[in-house]
């Protein structure tokens, strides 16, 4: 069979799986069964939800957060490691890794915090034939009671202890799954990173309390009139996971092969993580929202992004975007944009008009009918003063016998009176217009020349100290 | 107030919703669609200026109740506007969305829907002013504009006696409005709120008959005209005063109450207004072999609204250009045809019959809507009250007549226009007669 560019295969710290796309260590692959249909439906590896000594589950387990009619944009559940016997689970990577020898099998480990209960686990999920070993050191609900999961995770001590403890052992590589549940990742990294981890990945759920019911007066999940908190997950916590990942991945004493995790449903998120250095992506939410099948569009839209992009492979673009995130100090004080509203997209919906008023710096204007008076806030009617005017309109109802239309002499399909103008004199170019207009593209932020060579704010001050400054 | 009666059966079925109300998860999904608009467009369309993102938002949190009250500060009909408006050439029309290339928000389904809500938790009318105050403030008529008006007043603590000839309150929302759009007992059920305020209604009282315009103004200290128009004009031409002719609001109400409940045969409807559209549907529903309306002009001279003509077309009401009826014939008692004669238009847009061009068409029953005449008689009565083209003139912005203890609003003022016009002249009449009251009694 050809392999036709782009080539989307990844050997991830020494794990060789088809594609980048991996279920996640959750529900989705709870059993041989339905692993197998993942990798039937295109997905590139499976990390087995996590196994060890069998616990019980409560119901019920998952609440979500909804937001402006769309379902489940943050995720959240209670559920713990794998409530199926030990034996099954492994008799079952056996059978799996029997039928898809090219597909990534990665067992997900969880054992009390002794190095025998750690090497005989090891040495289990490597004899059923798993590829790559997985620590969940980050599930932070019921585990992390008992002194697992997050409560490993949260102590670089431990993470670097038990990591050395499965390396004693472990002859395929070993992963160690961050918790977010921390006030500096890059801690743990350092620590499993010293105690021998050959890669990482992040992040796991984030401690949440999804919500409360304001008739019982009940959080949810709901398990028999109480909750507890849980690990929240989904679309909601991307940019948190793209923020740790970069962090990892940008301190060379932290940085190892990562495994990106954290509100992936789509090939642009995973695309993102690559772009942080990730080498492969781990999905949960999204395939728990959609089914297995979402992942047809992951290969095919990232296949396509990249042959337009000219990138053969992950490797020609991963990382690519970590050295665009730097310190604040070092961003250029002289850079200048300012807003640009398109009339001929303007609908008139006013939103950033409002937006600059109360959360900005009030320099976006309805005065094109009256004439534009760029300069302080003082010149111009102010949000409460336009509603005003319209509340005391007479309107009535147009019949078309009575009021014949009048003659539009609008330049515009939005009555010139409802585009907003920017004032550039006081612009701050904070882009915030730009995210409220629901109009694609009509809210262009455009850079004004300050003629000023580029300055940071380190530069600014060193100047100052050293006395070069003005 | 009188229970109010449940509809006849065959009119319930005859005339379903035409706007089926959201379910809630659908209003909940429709309300996020909302932009939230900063000043916007369909609050400014609106004649009672709802704060249409408000309520709309408000059906997004779920707070329902809040809906509703932030939609009758603004408009104490908001039940029925949001069935009978021209949502279209109002708040929908100017929806921003229009030119995102996608549907308008429907508004008037949402205040339907938080209106509902509000019933169905028996939601009340809120007072905004705790204090009785003495003055008294008689309200002709009881349609629209001065239910407005009177819960106006009402809810700032006047007294407000509310007079009306016919036995129901709601005038054209109670009589008039197309049962699939409004049925009788919504518009009663609605009126009801505002006599649980306080607001007293006298009905069967024929102003210059049981009770004269001078005893009211002895015993009143403002009078509020929002009598609307008279009786419709009838068809002047030999045979128009058969009993098989019937004007179109009367036809309307006959059926709303449930005096008609089918027809027999084809039906000709003269005229190209709302009401002729409405009397033309209705006929079709009511089982007309046939509806036939007649213009004498063309469809682009018609003042009935675009999609009115389009919703009669889909009834199956055909439609008749450039016809003028000039007679009436009758086989013995049942009527049998309506004599036209054909019209053109002369390029400078004059009309003329075409000699030699009359023609039949059958029929058993002909309703003309031809407009109604202004109630002259009794705007006489009202000393010193100007008119001008047989409407009171006001002052827009406060409807004070020429004689300052008389205030006008609706039909009678504008001509005749829509539901909420009316409500708008009456909410700002009632605002306007309280500010002047307490002006002069503080």
């Amino acid at each position: 069979m050809s392999n036709p560019k782009p080539d989307i295969s990844v050997n991830f710290a020494g794990i060789h799986s088809p594609n980048p796309f991996w279920l996640a260590s959750a529900p989705p692959t709870n059993s041989g069964e339905q692993v197998m249909r993942a990798f039937d439906a295109g997905w590139g590896g499976a990390v087995w939800k996590t196994i060890g000594a069998q616990v019980t589950n409560v119901s019920s387990r998952y609440s979500s957060i909804d937001w402006s009619g769309q379902r489940m944009m943050g995720f959240n559940n209670i559920e713990l490691i794998s409530d199926r016997p030990l034996e099954d689970n492994l008799h079952e990577i056996t059978e799996v890794k029997k039928r898809y020898p090219k597909h990534a099998v990665v067992a997900s480990l969880m054992v009390e915090s002794k190095r025998e209960a750690w090497h005989t686990i090891v040495q289990q999920a490597e004899d059923a034939g798993a590829d790559g070993l997985e620590l969940n050191f980050g599930c932070p609900h019921g585990m992390s009671e008992r002194g697992m999961g997050s409560a490993v995770g949260q102590v670089p001590e431990y993470a670097e202890m038990i990591t050395a403890w499965v390396k004693e052992k472990a002859k395929t590589p070993v992963i160690v799954k961050l918790t977010p549940n921390i006030s500096d990742i890059r801690a743990v990294a350092h620590a499993v990173k010293r105690g021998g981890a050959d890669a990482l990945s992040a992040i796991n759920t984030i401690n949440s309390i999804t919500g409360i019911d304001l008739g019982t007066l009940i959080p949810s999940p709901n398990v028999g009139g109480k909750s507890s908190h849980g690990g929240y997950c989904g679309p909601a916590v991307k940019p948190i996971a793209l923020n740790m990942v970069h962090q990892v991945m940008s301190d060379p004493d932290a940085a190892l092969p990562i495994s990106g995790i954290g509100g992936i449903a789509t090939w642009r998120d995973a695309a993102e993580f690559f772009l942080l250095g990730a080498g492969t992506v781990q999905v949960c939410t999204a395939a728990m929202h959609y089914g297995y099948r979402i992942v047809e569009d992951m290969i095919d839209g990232l296949k396509n992004w990249m042959a337009e992009k000219h990138f053969d492979t992950v490797e020609d673009f991963r990382g690519l975007t970590i050295p665009k995130i730097t310190e604040w100090k070092h961003l250029d004080l002289n850079y200048k944009i300012v807003a640009h509203i398109d009339e001929q997209k303007c609908i008139g919906c006013d939103l950033c008009y409002t937006a600059c008023w109360d959360g900005a710096h009030q320099c976006i204007h309805l005065d094109r009918v009256s004439g534009p008076i760029d300069g302080h806030v003082e010149l111009h009617r102010k949000p409460a003063e336009v509603e005003a005017m319209s509340k005391a309109i007479i309107a009535v109802t147009p019949i078309p016998k009575l009021d014949p239309p009048k003659a539009l002499q609008e330049p515009y399909a939005t009555p010139l009176a409802r585009i907003p103008r920017v004032d550039e004199t006081e612009c701050v170019g904070c882009n915030l217009c730009s995210l409220v207009c629901p109009v694609e593209d009509c809210i262009t932020m455009i850079e004004v020349k300050t003629g000023l060579p580029s300055e940071s704010w380190e530069e600014r001050t060193a100047a100052t100290l050293t006395g070069k400054g003005h | 107030m009188r229970k109010i009666t449940p509809q006849v059966a065959e009119i319930v079925e005859r005339f379903p919703d035409l706007h089926p109300p959201f379910a809630a998860q659908a209003a909940v999904v429709e309300s996020n669609r909302c932009l939230n608009c900063f000043d916007a467009p369909c609050t400014a369309a609106c004649p009672t200026h709802i704060d249409v993102p408000r309520f709309i938002k408000k059906i997004a949190t779920g707070n329902l109740r809040g809906s509703a009250l932030s939609i009758l500060d603004a408009n104490v009909l908001g039940a029925s506007c949001s069935r009978v408006c021209p949502v279209q050439v109002l708040c929908e029309g100017a929806c921003v969305m229009h030119r995102y290339n996608k549907q308008p928000i429907a508004i008037g389904r949402l205040q339907r829907f938080a209106m509902d809500a509000f019933y169905a938790s028996d939601g009340v009318l809120p007072r905004k002013n705790a204090e009785e105050r003495p003055q008294k403030i008689a309200c002709l008529g009881a349609g629209p504009a001065s239910l407005a008006a009177a819960a106006e007043l009402r809810q700032r603590g006047y007294q407000v006696t509310v007079f009306d000839k016919h036995p129901l309150p709601g005038g054209l929302n109670t009589y008039g409005v197309a049962e699939y759009k409004l049925p009788l007992p919504d518009s009663l059920r609605e009126i009801k709120l505002i006599e649980d305020l306080g607001v007293r209604f006298r009905f069967g009282v024929e102003i210059g008959r049981e009770l004269s315009i001078d005893e009211i103004e002895s015993q009143f200290d403002v009078i509020f005209l929002g009598i609307g128009l008279g009786v419709m004009h009838t068809l002047d031409i030999p045979g128009g005063n058969h009993p098989g002719v019937i004007d179109a609001l009367q036809f309307i109400a006959d059926y709303k109450t449930g005096r008609t409940t089918g027809i027999h045969g084809k039906a000709v409807v003269i005229g190209a207004g709302n009401t002729a559209i409405d009397a033309a549907n209705a006929a079709m529903r009511l089982g007309a072999k046939s509806v036939t309306l007649l213009y004498r002009r063309t469809l682009g001279h018609m003042s009935a609204f675009d999609f009115e003509y389009e919703h009669a077309k889909l009834e199956g009401v055909t439609f008749h250009w450039l016809a003028q009826p000039v007679a009436v014939h009758a086989n013995e008692d049942a009527l049998s045809s309506i004599e036209c004669m054909r019209m053109e238009i002369a390029a400078d847009g004059s009309l003329h019959s075409v000699a030699d061009s009359n023609f039949h068409i059958d029929c058993n029953i002909v309703i003309p809507a031809i407009g109604q005449s202004p109630l002259l008689d009794l705007l006489a009565q009202c000393s010193e009250v100007r008119l001008v083209n047989g409407r009171v003139a006001v002052d827009r912005a406060t409807g004070q007549t020429s004689n300052p203890k008389y205030y006008a609003g609706g039909d009678c003022v504008n001509g005749g226009r829509e539901v909420v016009d009316a409500v708008a002249d009456g909410k700002r009449v009632g605002i306007a007669i309280a500010r002047s009251l307490e002006a002069t009694h503080v």
